[in-house]
């Protein structure tokens, strides 16, 4: 089943895609194109970690001009950094380099320490599409790639749905494609991925606990060009669906992720509830 | 989602939490002669940031485990500061902004290069100790004296006059690129002479006003193998493994 999150008429529903419309967690079912679409990640009781890899296909490795990493090269976003489908990117004023990166997205199902590569995919609850957008430009040598090039508002979509599991039969065999305004500038197969899903997870499991809702992106292959204000980047994978984004000038932002507060379930005033109890 | 509305929970962060280096003078200091050669080529212009994840949050009080392969770790004692309010991109830095303080350990696995992202080393299972935080005026900060000690004795006095980027400088400096919301944390930094601990000691860090942050480290191969998987599923959940 394909699930997603959206925004009708003013209300966030969960949702499920029904014979190429959406059917509603309220029973309404509506059109694709009547909806704001959000990242198809329920909301997380903590801060989701959202685990990126960098240099993961030997091709994109090559590209960049770095050798192949020996162990998984990581970094990690703020779910803020995330928007839905169909949302627009900003393209800061002034930089000269800012590229898409289409990638498998993994969305943890259940608690995982210490899992073994053979259990991997007992604890993913399904997959998504997620461009991981760069601003070169903003590149530096300290714990790269650093904040300022991967941890920006808008500069991460993902979805447009979370495609459960059981539904992909072999998610080492998927084949990946970018179109910028129609013409296709990358293309890959995640089966060239250097580590695998079941290892990154393996290797991640071994230190940090992964919770339901964290998010596992796995990065990308060959092929990412520069992206101008008014392109539309659509990053698809097969099985899971096309995600469409635009990129737009920094004053023309569409935000299309939740705030901090509602996303979380309760008032920046209640953080502070349990001093003193 | 029930522990958070329950009020006798131990405080932890509830958003994204945000840990800087390179924020004191002595930092540069130490790594100066590598800074212009391979793989720095330039000392930092941006902040230099990272970020501790979920499953690190410890709880005032919490037993922290320290892996296997580990001997010692680093005690990064901070202040921290959470913002009561969302300090967007698109929303330009006048105003002094609403926070709360309270004291942290950023416990890291030590390592010498800072070039790749510190995942391996940062983001252990509880390698988050927090105490509760209070509403505090930013500028109290500049007049602060942090101390650590480690069973008992003073190891580190830590003041925040001679920060690179004050409090007020970070947060306008990361949120030009990063929407800051109510709730993400953000740690100013943490001098270069961060002392050691290792597995049996008791870490205490405190300052006049604040909530003391004390915490017991203890070894993996200690912890009998079924408490084990047990302590890292309290880690993760509620952040008292205590």
């Amino acid at each position: 089943m394909k699930h997603a999150r959206v925004v009708y008429q003013g209300q966030t529903y969960a949702a499920t895609e029904q014979d190429g419309a959406l059917l509603l967690a309220s029973g309404q079912r509506v059109a694709f194109d009547s909806v704001q679409w959000l990242p198809p990640l329920a909301p997380t009781a903590r801060a989701r970690s959202v685990i990126a890899l960098g240099l993961n296909y030997a091709d994109h490795a090559k590209e960049l001009a770095f050798k192949a990493p020996d162990e998984p090269l990581a970094f990690l976003k703020s779910d803020s950094a995330l928007i839905g489908h169909r949302c627009h990117t900003v393209r800061p004023a002034g930089v000269q380099f800012m590229h898409y990166e289409c990638e498998l997205a993994v969305v943890i199902g259940r608690a995982a320490k210490n899992v073994r590569e053979e259990d991997a995919y007992d604890y993913i609850a399904g997959y998504t599409v997620a461009n991981d957008y760069a601003i070169r430009d903003y590149l530096e040598n300290w714990y790269r790639p650093n904040l300022r090039v991967k941890n920006r508002p808008t500069c991460t979509p993902i979805g447009p749905w979370l495609v459960d599991a059981g539904d992909i039969a072999n998610p080492m065999a998927l084949a990946l494609q970018t179109t910028v305004n129609g013409v296709v500038t990358q293309s890959g197969n995640t089966r060239d991925m250097i580590f695998s899903v079941p290892t990154l997870i393996a290797y991640f499991s071994s230190f940090m606990t992964l919770n339901a809702g964290d998010v596992i992106l796995t990065g990308t292959p060959d092929g990412v060009v520069d992206c101008k204000v008014g392109d539309v980047v659509v990053t698809s994978i097969d099985s899971l669906g096309a995600l469409v984004n635009t990129i737009c000038a920094s004053d023309a932002a569409q935000l299309g992720s939740e705030p901090h507060a509602v996303h979380h379930g309760f008032s920046p005033f209640s953080l502070f509830s349990p001093i003193g109890v | 989602m029930s522990e958070h509305s329950n009020s006798d929970s131990p405080w932890l962060p509830s958003g994204t939490v945000y840990g800087s280096l390179m924020n004191f003078p002595c930092e540069h200091t130490a790594l100066a002669s590598q800074m212009h050669g391979k793989p720095y080529g330039a000392p930092p212009k941006a902040a230099v940031l990272f970020i501790k994840t979920a499953n690190t949050f410890s709880a005032n009080g919490a037993t922290i485990v320290i892996p296997c392969d580990t001997e010692a770790v680093l005690v990064r004692a901070s202040i921290f500061m959470v913002f009561l309010h969302n300090i967007s991109v698109k929303s330009s830095y006048s105003a002094p902004h609403s926070v709360a303080l309270g004291l942290m350990n950023d416990i890291t696995i030590p390592h010498a290069s800072f070039y790749r992202p510190p995942v391996k080393t940062k983001c252990v299972d509880g390698f988050l100790a927090v105490a509760a935080p209070h509403t505090a005026p930013l500028d109290a900060l500049a007049d602060l004296k942090l101390q650590v000690r480690i069973n008992g004795v003073l190891v580190q006095s830590i003041g925040y006059a001679q920060m690179l980027r004050s409090a007020e400088q970070l947060i306008a400096d990361v949120s030009e690129f990063a929407d800051l919301r109510a709730g993400d944390v953000l740690m100013p930094g943490c001098p270069f002479d961060a002392p050691l601990a290792h597995a049996g000691d008791v870490v205490e860090i405190s300052a006049p006003g604040f909530e003391t942050l004390r915490h017991t480290l203890v070894a993996a191969n200690q912890v009998a193998r079924s408490t084990l998987s047990h302590a890292a599923g309290q880690t993760s959940s509620t952040g008292s493994t205590a």
